[in-house]
């Protein structure tokens, strides 16, 4: 197996998949880089280096540097996607899904059922996002429980190199509307990849710890901060069942289950704002289906209630960390 | 003209179904069968296929938020319509989509739309995906004069003109955008082909009322779209004969508009005068014409009142292919 870090994990994927399906076509803002400047064709290749090579070898036709414009990028998406094509659109920053949620929210995500069933549109948004490199408000933030509320669109979230290669794989081989959320601290993870073809089915969790005593359920780089404070509180003996959700949208809910049945302690980790959140929602799902198997309340650690702020201390607080995971496992140990 | 005798009679056939459907559901719409909001294209048939005439089901269009004459026009089947909008299970779209959202794309019809302004950025993908085809296919986004004034068509036409899609922006400037009149909302000079214009792409005007002119004027545009020189755009000056939506009183009217309309910017009344004039036609075929039309018309609401409605149990498919 192949080492890579993520960034590479899904330009390698972007390559290999497009030069298999000539139906595939790339299109975001500076996904080429320096189109039409004197600087040439593929000055850039993405801001976030993910898309460097694709220009130089599939050529202006499939690889479409576009305006700054993301109601137009997604909903060329969504026509493309209509027309036979497999587009991969990029929004930067996910925090432009508001520039461009019409076409995500009433479009995409509802073209097949309200069409009845006649369509699909096999469209791939990936949507870089989180804190972590003092971005603030507009450039910061993590959309994907807005986006998982939508019926019609499937949320992905890779942690490790070698699932941003599988579920990119999958939402390319699949035929529904995809969100593709690449938490933008954490392209430089280095992990092994598997060789050849290597898909990762969505709505099915990974167990990243097996430890007995709480549930931990994590997704995107809240999994990293998961392992860290599992390490921490394994030191002490306690033994942290580590979820990586990899989907929101499917939900492994009963990797979820199965695991606070056990260990009757649930901690749900989201980097986002805490109401109508992630967390929030699978605190419900708990509360509703694992009533009697808890022995505490279920912890949710989120950011506050605010939009997240500039400075390196705020964001820091703002932020979800290892050490509020491990507070909140201690406390519930200590809850009776 | 060159139109042959067959062509004539069928444009004439498609304006009359558009205009005998709408009708139709104006009546019905009053007995409170059919649920929901139904915005209705009648007056502006000679826009719709005068613009699809031209088009093979190979050729892609998105509609608007009024789109039963665009379905129509591009060959969808009016009985699956009809019961569409009774809200049928057998509907063009299982009873899920209901007037606003009819699509078939066994037509190249990508869907009408409940979002003004939402379609055109999405006939722009429609036109990259027909361009790396190669096979000389394009997308038609219809937009009215309401649409004109959304961002999303700005940033479609700009993004059309960059990539050189072979994408067609038909606005249908029917004068109204909901309630408020185009001499209010449309700033500036008026002339919503100028706006196309200042994207860099050819624009074309024509009268919307007139089945010919709308017909010559698009094949001058398909022709300069279809030799590769990217996007264009048509606006085509068209009336509405009802309301926003049924049901509106249409106050916003002046005294005596909608009888004038009725009586000197009928596209159908213009066309069979056109042909009546020329002697191109016999005026008794359109006769007959209406009436083979009628008896559809009869067909397809009585069948569509007569159809079982959705099982409930099924409220929840189709959201995904696979989940």
């Amino acid at each position: 197996m192949a080492v890579m870090n993520i960034r590479e994990a899904i330009n390698k994927t972007l390559m290999d998949e497009m030069e298999r399906d000539s139906n595939i076509i790339v299109l975001g803002e500076d996904v080429v880089g320096g189109a039409g400047t004197a600087g040439g064709q593929e000055a850039i290749g993405g801001i976030w280096g993910t898309t460097p090579g694709l220009f130089a070898k599939f050529g202006a036709d499939r690889v479409i540097d576009t305006p700054i414009s993301e109601s137009a990028i997604i909903g060329a998406a969504a026509g493309a996607a209509l027309a036979g094509k497999r587009p991969v659109a990029e929004l930067m920053f996910a925090d432009f899904v508001g520039v461009s949620l019409d076409q995500l929210w009433n479009q995409m995500a509802k073209f097949r059922y309200m069409f009845g069933g006649k369509t699909t549109c096999p469209a791939v948004v990936r949507l870089i996002y989180g804190a972590g490199m003092n971005a603030a408000a507009q450039h910061s933030q993590s959309v994907y429980a807005m986006l998982t509320s939508m019926p019609g669109l499937k949320v992905v979230l890779p942690a490790t190199p070698a699932d941003a290669k599988g579920l990119l794989t999958e939402a390319l081989r699949g035929d529904d509307p995809v969100m593709f959320f690449e938490h933008k601290a954490l392209y430089g993870v280095k992990g092994e990849v598997p060789d050849g073809e290597h898909r990762q089915r969505f709505g099915e969790a990974r167990m990243v710890r097996e430890g007995g005593d709480v549930t931990v359920v994590t997704c995107g780089r809240m999994v990293g901060f998961g392992e860290k404070a599992a390490d921490k509180l394994a030191a002490e003996g306690i033994g942290v069942d580590l979820i990586d959700l990899r989907t929101t949208s499917p939900l492994d809910e009963e990797a979820i289950l199965d695991s606070v049945e056990a260990t009757g302690r649930l901690v749900v980790v989201d980097e986002s704002p805490p109401r109508c959140s992630l967390a929030a929602d699978i605190a419900a799902i708990v509360a509703s289906k694992a009533f009697t198997s808890l022995k505490a309340p279920p912890a949710m650690i989120t950011g506050p209630h605010s939009p997240i702020p500039f400075a390196r201390e705020l964001e820091r607080a703002w932020v979800p960390s290892p050490q509020k995971i491990e507070d909140a496992v201690r406390q519930l140990l200590a809850f009776r | 003209m060159q139109l042959s005798r067959e062509e004539l009679v069928g444009a004439y056939r498609r304006m009359a179904i558009i205009r005998q459907f709408e009708e139709r559901l104006h009546e019905e719409i009053k007995t409170g069968e059919i649920a929901g909001f139904t915005h209705l294209y009648c007056g502006q048939e000679a826009a719709a296929v005068g613009v699809c005439d031209h088009l093979t089901t190979e050729d892609l269009i998105v509609s608007t938020h009024r789109g039963h004459g665009h379905c129509i026009a591009k060959g969808c089947d009016v009985k699956g319509m009809m019961k569409e909008i009774y809200g049928r299970r057998d509907g063009l779209c299982k009873g899920r989509g209901g007037s606003m959202h009819i699509a078939d794309l066994s037509v190249g019809m990508l869907g009408a739309n409940g979002i003004v302004g939402a379609g055109a950025p999405q006939a722009v993908g429609a036109a990259i995906a027909a361009k790396l085809d190669g096979k000389g296919r394009v997308a038609i986004a219809f937009s009215g004069d309401g649409a004109c004034n959304q961002g999303t068509t700005f940033e479609a036409m700009n993004l059309a003109v960059v990539v050189k899609a072979p994408a067609i922006f038909v606005f249908e400037n029917n004068h109204y955008s909901e309630h408020t009149g185009v001499d209010y909302a449309v700033g500036t000079n008026k002339d919503i082909a100028s706006r196309a214009e200042a994207f860099g792409m050819k624009a074309w005007r024509a009268n919307g009322c007139d089945y010919f002119d709308t017909y010559e004027t698009m094949r001058d545009l398909l022709e300069y779209v279809r030799a590769g020189n990217g996007p264009a755009a048509i606006e085509l000056d068209t009336e509405r004969f009802y309301g926003h939506f049924e049901g509106d009183p249409q106050r916003y009217r002046a005294k005596g508009e909608l009888d004038r309309l009725r009586e000197e910017r009928d596209c159908l009344k213009a066309f069979r005068a056109r042909v009546g004039e020329a002697k191109l036609l016999d005026l008794q075929l359109l006769d007959d014409v209406d009436a083979e039309v009628a008896q559809l018309i009869e067909e397809a609401t009585s069948e569509a009142r007569a159809a079982p409605p959705p099982d409930p149990a099924h409220v929840a498919e189709d959201v995904y292919v696979d989940y």
